[in-house]
């Protein structure tokens, strides 16, 4: 009976706080971008504004729920979950403390980005159902820009991939018991770090919805619980992104005196954050200029990081 | 002025007894002519003279039908007017061509000057006047269905004036019916070579357009194949209205023509009134009223600023800009009690003295902005992503420029050091040190580069005001200036009735013309008036700088994509209340 209650206790306290925690992070991002825009932010409702969160959760949830007519509608409820489903699975693989995570792949980091790619259709997907064409360019940009992130986010992985000798997550941040990789691995860092922006389509990677061009891209036509859970959406894949930056580049649970969980949740909001400030600092980029960075200079980078890892790792040993 | 006042002469010699000259209070040269000569002596004034007039400045018309006072050559039931600009010879150039009311119909100069055509169709929606071979001859500022043409002085001014307004099914039908969009209408096609377009109907409510503005899209994928605009959204009739309103209660409507210029709009409003009345402005008069259009002036460009970056993605400046536009409209507060329309021009001067502790405002003003604005340059202006997606984007070239009437900060990005404030020196702005910034390339860049600079300068401007503000009235003694003086109404009977005409009619201007330009925050902003010797203006005409600036965008933007449509509307700084008045 216990072997059954655990993983599912562990399941659902971890799909609780995840949600709860992406919603939180709302909150956090209207104080923080605030904070640095030289205004309040949403300080009203609740102690510093907390409950902020709770009015909007209940105010989204009482909302109509509208499908336009003209929709494509069993896609367009589809999409956003989704894009919420692909964003909590590749959870699973994501090892908080020594003790705690979903499952424990060896596989690991495909398994991330197999299930994390499955984003893009609920992007696609919600662009071509919702049968507008703000929503239609939204998607289509979505596609091609995270089609092409994908590649280098992959390789960019692989020096660390070859430091640890595993796809293990675990093994992975055991590994890094005597030095974080984001030293051996700095340009992995940044290249995962780019191209996880651009997979959570934060500025400035957003194209998929620039609010001045496209209005909301691809989810123009989304309203109440369903925009919602594309919000929700994109903070899991925050969280997500700065979760596996954490557990490959800088340690994971790893760290001295305190807690591995509160090393862990630590680590993991510094990165959030600086996905935050990023968003309060930079301007979007036209949409030709993001494919030749993507790949004119991101991709042939990540392959002369992983030649130049393997060289140096083929010439140590 | 020079050769300015040669033209009438070089005109006579060229077409005799064919043109005939006018003397208007505002000493610029005006000659008439008839409709059939019209287009020759325009070619004339573009092509034919040593220092050309390139620019169709302002085309717009009077109905002549209920005016006492007109010059003698105005003969018809209305008048065309031309007013040409002449950059090299820093003159202007009325041309004016009177028509008989059974036959409202000009030849087309869309042929002369590319800028024509938006200029044709505005005079043909308000005065019904036709332009013979125009290419798109359509309303622009009224709804397609509108019947008749306002600015015609048997058109009602007021809505009780005109009879119940019922808007049954039918009426519902007939404008969702010219509502929809018809490709063809625009010029557009709907497929060509196999490949079939998509239209993006941008606007009138989109975040890029900047108020309320339809941009009509032809695309190949996201490229930008054809583009129109169509504007009028935002059309308040402002010129109709000064004509029901007295000289001086038509001050505050000017202020919310370009809403964002505030004190900038009541300039050329009573400059051209001084003008017509031949009111000397006392120069401590002068120095507030420079010193608040220069603040206006940073406000203007803060907002600008804000939204530009904005428009490229960066959403913190804006919070920035208009944080410090606070700072600033903290002193308009104090000094005029109003924010964005403070209506603080008077007839002759200013509505009252600077209050007590202005200087302290401006002078922690001054002292502050400095460090924000090097910190924009920072962010903003050196920021690699924004040079890449502005730099070489939207080119103008200074023919182009010139051409369709492009002033302002967008003409100084091309290259042209054309600013009124130094070639026409008026309120005093010849006694300030100051610089024109220009730029070459006439690019996104360019413009928003020029404008940056631009901040610094006019903070420059206010400084000096602040350091040499003179003593003496802030309003001229004039008789005619506005409101009249009360000193003396208690003390005997025939004051007080006088006290209280021009109170409630206002003053009466003398009968004449006078058009008075300014450098606003977006180009030169001029105002036309028509006195007919009465207590408000017969015609006033507002040329407002967005107008003809808007008209280049769909030129600009052919062959981009739809970010770069973006922008390059946030690089040329237009308000839509500028645009259709």
């Amino acid at each position: 009976m216990t072997g059954v209650m655990v993983p599912l206790v562990t399941m659902i306290a971890i799909l609780v706080s995840l949600t709860t925690m992406s919603a939180a992070l709302i909150w956090m991002e209207r104080r923080l971008l605030a904070l640095w825009q030289d205004r309040y932010g949403p300080n009203r409702v609740g102690p510093f504004g907390l409950l902020q969160v709770v009015a909007d959760m209940l105010k989204i949830f009482a909302k109509e729920d509208w499908v336009p007519p003209f929709s494509d509608k069993a896609v367009f409820v589809l999409a956003p979950a989704v894009v919420m489903t692909a964003a909590l699975l590749a959870f699973a693989v994501v090892p908080f403390t020594p003790g705690v995570s979903i499952a424990d792949l060896d596989i690991g980091i495909l398994f991330f980005l197999a299930v994390s790619s499955l984003n893009i259709y609920g992007i696609v997907l919600a662009g071509w159902s919702s049968n507008s064409k703000y929503s239609l360019l939204g998607g289509v940009r979505g596609a091609a820009q995270m089609l092409s992130y994908e590649v280098f986010m992959g390789l960019s992985l692989m020096g660390v991939v070859m430091l640890a000798g595993s796809f293990n997550l675990r093994d992975i941040v055991e590994a890094q018991r005597g030095l974080w990789f984001f030293v051996p691995q700095l340009p992995g860092l940044v290249i995962f770090f780019i191209a996880g922006l651009a997979e959570t389509h934060r500025i400035p990677f957003d194209l998929p919805e620039a609010e001045n061009e496209l209005v909301a891209g691809y989810h123009t036509e989304y309203s109440g619980m369903k925009f919602g859970m594309f919000f929700v959406g994109e903070y899991l894949g925050i969280v997500l992104i700065s979760a596996l930056i954490t557990a490959l580049f800088f340690g994971g649970w790893l760290g001295p005196f305190l807690p591995p969980a509160v090393w862990f949740v630590m680590k993991t909001l510094f990165f959030v954050m600086l996905f935050i400030l990023l968003r309060a600092a930079l301007p979007r980029p036209r949409f030709g200029q993001l494919m030749s960075f993507s790949w004119k200079l991101m991709l042939p980078l990540s392959l002369l990081n992983v030649l130049a890892t393997g060289a140096i790792l083929l010439a140590r040993s | 002025m020079g050769p300015d006042t040669l033209v009438i002469e070089e005109l006579t010699a060229r077409f005799g007894e064919a043109v005939s000259a006018e003397a208007c209070a505002d000493a610029i040269p005006t000659v008439w002519t008839a409709p059939e000569r019209l287009t020759e002596v325009l070619k004339f004034l573009k092509t034919g003279l040593n220092y050309p007039y390139r620019t169709l400045y302002d085309l717009t018309a009077i109905d002549e039908r209920t005016r006492q006072n007109r010059p003698v050559q105005a003969n018809g039931d209305f008048t065309a007017i031309y007013h040409l600009l002449s950059m090299e010879r820093n003159g202007d150039v009325r041309v004016k061509a009177a028509l008989p009311g059974n036959s409202l119909s000009l030849p087309t100069a869309t042929g002369i000057w590319k800028s024509a055509n938006w200029y044709e169709r505005e005079v043909w929606d308000l005065f019904g006047i036709e332009f013979e071979g125009h290419p798109d001859p359509r309303r622009i500022l009224l709804p397609h269905t509108w019947k008749g043409h306002p600015l015609r002085k048997d058109h009602p001014a007021r809505r009780t004036e005109m009879g119940r307004f019922v808007f049954d099914e039918e009426k519902q039908a007939e404008e969702e019916l010219s509502l929809k969009f018809r490709p063809e209408d625009w010029g557009m096609k709907a497929n060509s070579d196999g490949t079939e377009f998509m239209f993006l109907n941008m606007g009138p409510h989109h975040t890029g357009t900047h108020g309320i503005m339809r941009v009509l899209l032809e695309l190949d994928g996201e490229e930008i194949r054809d583009a129109a605009l169509d504007i009028g959204y935002h059309h308040r009739g402002a010129e109709k209205m000064g004509e029901r309103q007295s000289w001086h209660t038509y001050i505050p409507y000017t202020d919310r023509v370009d809403y964002l210029g505030g004190v900038l709009n009541n300039f050329p409003y009573v400059l051209a009134v001084e003008t017509l009345a031949g009111i000397d402005v006392p120069d401590r008069a002068k120095v507030i009223r420079v010193m608040l259009a220069e603040l206006f002036r940073i406000m203007s460009h803060l907002v600008w600023f804000g939204t530009f970056a904005q428009d490229l993605g960066q959403v913190s400046p804006v919070f920035f800009t208009f944080n410090d536009r606070e700072r600033a409209f903290g002193i308009i507060e104090a000094i005029c009690g109003f924010r964005m329309h403070p209506a603080w021009f008077r007839i002759g001067g200013v509505a009252a003295d600077l209050p007590k502790g202005w200087d302290t405002l401006v002078r922690s003003f001054t002292k502050y902005m400095p460090s924000r604005l090097r910190e924009y340059e920072k962010v903003v202006l050196r920021n690699s992503i924004i040079k890449g997606r502005t730099k070489g984007l939207g080119v103008l070239s200074l023919d182009d420029a010139i051409e369709w009437g492009v002033t302002g900060p967008n003409l100084r990005a091309c290259g042209m050091a054309w600013d009124l404030r130094k070639k026409r020196p008026y309120s005093g702005y010849d006694q300030f040190e100051f610089e024109v910034p220009t730029a070459e390339g006439g690019d996104s860049y360019d413009r928003v580069w020029v404008r940056f600079q631009e901040m610094w300068q006019s903070l420059k401007i206010v400084e000096q005001c602040l350091n040499n503000m003179p003593q003496g009235a802030y309003k001229s003694d004039h008789v005619l200036a506005t409101p009249p003086r009360k000193e003396k109404t208690m003390k005997d009977i025939e004051t007080l009735i006088d006290h209280f005409l021009d109170v409630s009619w206002g003053p009466v201007i003398p009968a004449g013309e006078a058009a008075f330009g300014v450098e606003a925050s977006k180009g030169n902003n001029t105002y036309y008036l028509v006195s007919d010797g009465g207590t408000g203006p017969y015609r006033a005409r507002i040329r407002t700088p967005s107008f003809p600036h808007l008209q280049t965008v769909p030129g600009l933007c052919r062959g981009l994509e739809v970010a770069d449509l973006v922008a390059i509307l946030g690089s040329i700084d237009f308000v839509m209340g500028d645009v259709d008045r």
